[in-house]
């Protein structure tokens, strides 16, 4: 849900010209100035025979600090941002990596080892087919987080694009493109989400280009509120001085579009971080109702769908808390490191 | 202000159009419908059936009665209540409105609390633990936190019930009725009030952030005005501005259903009834109920967008 | 001789950033007396806002704290006071009008509302008495058909308007010093012509002190009596304000006059001080205008100079008018 922007009201403020000199000294070579008096500069007694030429500034001039470099040194003092990230290198080593140092890899059914709870040999116990619950969970994680990163990338680029294309353009495109995401963001995600998933069930695709399907679903469920953000980026953009001077030197339309790209990239940034929380959500909630991510293939969500049966839920809370709090976790990790990111690139808080 | 809402309310009618369109069409092309989750029917009969409720017709013909009924109030008859959807609907949206309202109204005071004290307290480590919360609250997976309340309050404690409405088999009324839709309503409301109190608090304290650096807050400090007054009637009131849109959105939310929700409490709600409908195919109670919804969201749009206009001046006079 | 309404005894207000200790206000004396106008020049960033924010003890909410220095308001010395006692002297007895007069006001309350807050806190009003006297000062501050423009909102009101309409609720309780911070930099100039006479007026009236915060030399000419200089934070030059025009001594103030160009007079090019104004961070113990000054001698290397009276109430910090250094000079080149 996106509030209007409020109008802070700010105006355009034109100096009339400051009496005070920040003007650089200029390449030129220099010349004494007159004193007010008019009369040339008297050297004072122990003044140094010859004029000196004033310094550079004592100091060192500051290095040029670009946007993104201050973002970078602001995103690095705030501890939480950091910390998220740090969980999420871990997260992806333990899920990319992980599967590599354990011996269960294949997922033989044991029927031997069914439903054995958390011991020396598996650290989280057994599921239903005698599989060991953390190489699944390792398994599943590969998955969720790809469907996770894939679906959005995906609404990214669509949604970016046609919000660019909506806010640079205006006119009947910008209409066209309004109306169907207004259409789309007035349909409730999660029912349109469940039936296509249902239809899925139903047209019996297989397991594997399930995931695909599903990142794609995701992915492109979410356009609609990314356009609609890009394209209220791009309107306000376009006003600023910068773009009036670019139109100013005749630029080019994709010049111009590169330097509105730029602009927008922060909080475009912020918005597809944040988005991959929502896609890993928006797929657990799938695969938790069977209509996503289906059995074998592991992911978080449909491992929780062992808390569906009343013995499992009560008993063996090892099948479906630790996918529960995986989903949990990494989610939070995003969020902070997303939120740090917003706090860096917004060029607004003072500390 | 006329124009403004007139110009929004003529927007309105597209949307919902075009939005009709995308509903019945992605209903009525899934493959399958009611009389296919019917095992017990023999293929003749289901024919016959199938000419009988007029699912034979070519799409566009079908589209076209819909929505002429839909026009009328008449959304169609359940093939798996065999009620009519609207009455279908009456039955179990109060039940939802319910458990919505009173989350709405714990949500939005927590968040206005938690909100304008975390960001008065800025850098604080208040602020810092309540960023943490707020992070973890907006995290859970939806089913998780549910889940996760049941088993320990209902299951390892036995404080609270499990799930349902009332006690199976209750025949109470009057107060001993209340008393017990009360007590199974903690644990659904607590959950929905979970899940959406972290945004929101964000949201407040976003704004209130931005608002208190302004220019008038500190014109309203250097008047010498009480502290409690600059931040309570100069900072907030502006910074709750937005908010009241957010405010005319949470509509939809009230009839919608928590579907994830309602169905691990087995709250009989529409979300509940919307994912059996899922389950059996009955479609026309699916179009019903998804236009019903896309309506409250248009009409809430509209309510916001109508708030904003009387709360902020220089919007009403445009 | 008035007496002095508030005197900056050597104050020290500094801020902590990431970057490091900002000295913004490094060592600031000077008095206000009553009645009079007193202009306090510089640059941006030379610590001149600070200096009076310190006064109205309007920097609780950022980084800045005041870390040494007494300011002595009416006798008492506001460094001490409590938040409460801020407060009740903030909008009573000295008050502070803004640069920016378009987001200076609450966009959601109108007008008249705003302008009787400080009256039904400070003077204890009823609302509709204070409503009434809002009326009344919005026409004191020449503004017209002023019941409408009590009920109206600021978004309302163009940029003359609103200074005016800002400057109208700074004198509601009568104080005793109006500070203006840049009171006419975002204006149009003829509308600053008109705000600067307002000013004069309402002064000449309620007999009240005005600290003129600006970097308008022009600005200072019309209507200052005494002009106090600032550099990185330190008073670099004090003195009545003919004096200040005629006789600047400080290279820095010379500079200033200089860049100003003149209608009576055609250059090449305009003159302008050579070099730029030091960070605020890491400052050393030399003189902080020694980089750019074209008579900067050893020792402006080596200490800050003091500031000294030169005249009858014209005082300046600079080596060049230091007794003891034509000793140390002559020493050097022998």
């Amino acid at each position: 849900m996106s509030a209007p922007t409020r109008d802070k009201g700010n105006t355009v403020v034109l100096h009339v010209a400051e009496s005070t000199a920040e003007m650089p000294a200029a390449a030129e070579p220099y010349t004494p100035p007159k004193t007010v008096t008019g009369e040339g500069v008297r050297p004072y007694p122990g003044a140094p025979a010859s004029p000196r030429e004033p310094s550079l500034p004592r100091r060192r001039i500051a290095n040029p600090q670009s946007p993104w470099s201050t973002a970078y040194r602001r995103l690095k003092r705030n501890k939480m941002a950091v910390f998220g990230l740090m969980f999420l290198f871990a997260m992806f080593l333990f899920s990319f990596v992980g599967p590599l140092f354990s011996p269960y890899t294949e997922g033989r059914v044991n029927v031997a080892l069914i439903h054995k709870p958390p011991s020396a040999s598996h650290w989280l116990g057994t599921d239903d087919l005698g599989r060991d619950v953390l190489t699944r969970l390792m398994q599943a994680g590969r998955i969720s987080l790809l469907v996770g990163i894939v679906s959005m990338v995906l609404s990214v680029l669509v949604g970016a694009i046609l919000g660019v294309l909506a806010g640079y353009y205006r006119g009947l495109v910008d209409h066209l493109i309004m109306r169907a995401a207004d259409v789309l963001m007035s349909i409730p995600e999660i029912p349109i989400l469940i039936v296509i998933g249902a239809i899925l069930s139903d047209l019996k695709i297989s397991s594997e280009y399930r995931i695909y399907v599903v990142m794609l679903l995701i992915g492109f469920l979410a356009w609609p509120s990314l356009a609609r953000l890009v394209r209220s980026q791009i309107l306000s953009l376009r006003e600023r001085p910068f773009m009036l001077a670019a139109e100013a030197l005749g630029l080019r339309d994709r010049r111009k579009l590169r330097h509105l790209l730029l602009n927008a990239a922060p909080t475009l940034i912020v918005v597809a971080t944040l988005g991959v929380a929502r896609a890993i959500l928006s797929e657990s909630v799938l695969s938790f109702l069977g209509l996503g991510v289906v059995p074998p293939t592991p992911s978080w969500g449909n491992m929780l769908q062992a808390a569906n049966t009343l013995i499992d839920f009560q008993l063996r809370p090892w099948l479906w808390i630790p996918p529960g709090v995986a989903i949990f976790l990494t989610v939070i990790a995003i969020n902070l490191v997303g939120d740090g990111l917003r706090d860096a690139l917004d060029p607004r808080t003072n500390r | 202000m006329r124009q403004y809402m007139t110009k929004r309310i003529l927007y309105l009618i597209p949307t919902l159009f075009g939005a009709s369109l995308v509903i019945f069409f992605i209903f009525a092309l899934a493959p399958g419908d009611f009389l296919d989750s019917d095992l017990s029917l023999t293929p003749e009969r289901a024919a016959e059936l199938r000419a009988l409720y007029g699912l034979d017709r070519p799409i566009l013909e079908r589209y076209f009665i819909w929505l002429g009924n839909a026009l009328k109030g008449d959304f169609g008859y359940s093939l798996q209540y065999q009620q009519p959807v609207g009455a279908l609907l009456k039955e179990y949206v109060w039940n939802s409105f319910l458990i919505a309202s009173v989350s709405l109204v714990l949500t939005w005071t927590i968040a206005v609390a938690v909100g304008v004290f975390s960001a008065v307290r800025q850098y604080s480590w208040y602020d810092s633990l309540i960023t943490l919360g707020v992070f973890a609250a907006m995290s859970f997976p939806p089913f998780f936190i549910g889940l996760l309340l049941i088993k320990l309050f209902a299951v390892d404690l036995g404080w609270l019930p499990i799930g349902g409405m009332t006690n199976t088999g209750s025949q109470s009324t009057g107060f001993a009725y209340v008393w017990e839709v009360a007590e199974h309503m903690i644990l659904p409301s607590t959950v929905l009030t979970m899940l959406s109190v972290g945004s929101l608090t964000r949201h407040f304290r976003a704004n209130m952030i931005d608002v208190i650096r302004l220019d008038f807050v500190r014109t309203a400090r250097a008047k010498g005005l009480k502290e409690k007054t600059v931040v309570y009637k100069h900072a907030l009131r502006n910074a709750l501005l937005p908010a009241i849109t957010l405010f005319g959105l949470e509509l939809p939310g009230l009839f919608s259903g928590a579907i994830i929700t309602e169905r691990i409490f087995n709250w009989p709600g529409v979300g509940n009834m919307h994912m059996e409908a899922i389950a059996h195919r009955d479609y026309t109670v699916l179009m019903g109920f998804t236009l019903f919804l896309t309506f409250l969201t248009v009409l809430g749009n509209l309510l916001a967008d109508w708030l904003y206009a009387v709360a902020d001046p220089r919007i009403r006079y445009k | 001789m008035p007496r002095t309404i508030v005197e900056f005894v050597n104050l020290h207000t500094y801020f902590d950033t990431a970057d490091g200790v900002v000295k913004a206000v490094n060592g600031v004396s000077f008095r206000i007396r009553e009645g009079e106008t007193v202009a306090l020049v510089g640059e941006s960033g030379c610590g001149k806002s600070v200096t009076a924010m310190s006064l109205m003890g309007l920097l609780e909410n950022t980084t800045g704290r005041i870390v040494d220095g007494e300011i002595r308001f009416d006798g008492k010395n506001t460094v001490n006071m409590s938040r409460a006692e801020l407060r009740r002297i903030r909008g009573k007895d000295v008050s502070m009008i803004f640069q920016e007069p378009m987001s200076s006001l609450n966009p959601v309350l109108t007008i008249g509302e705003q302008m009787a807050e400080p009256m039904i806190e400070h003077l204890h009003m009823s609302r509709k008495e204070a409503l009434a006297k809002a009326v009344e000062l919005i026409r004191m501050v020449g503004i017209p058909r002023a019941e409408a423009i009590a009920r109206s909102y600021p978004h309302e009101l163009s940029g003359g308007m609103l200074q005016r309409i800002m400057i109208a609720i700074a004198l509601c309780c009568k104080p005793k010093l109006l500070i203006a911070d840049e009171p006419t930099t975002a204006l149009d100039v003829t509308v600053q012509a008109q705000i600067l006479d307002l000013l004069r007026e309402l002064k000449r009236q309620l007999e009240m002190a005005i600290l003129l915060i600006t970097h308008d030399l022009g600005v200072v000419a019309e209507m200052a009596d005494s002009v106090i200089v600032m550099y990185c934070g330190k008073v670099i030059e004090q003195a009545p304000v003919l004096s200040l025009f005629q006789h600047p001594r400080h290279p820095y103030t010379q500079g200033l006059l200089k860049a100003r160009p003149s209608i009576g007079r055609r250059t090449e090019r305009l003159y302008s001080i050579p070099g730029q104004v030091p960070s605020p961070i890491g400052l050393g113990n030399s003189c902080y205008f020694s980089d750019r000054c074209d008579r900067c001698m050893d020792v402006c290397l080596a200490q800050q100079p003091p500031l000294r009276a030169v005249d009858d109430r014209h005082s300046v910090a600079c080596w060049l008018y230091e007794e003891g250094i034509r000793d140390v000079r002559s020493a050097a080149r022998s």
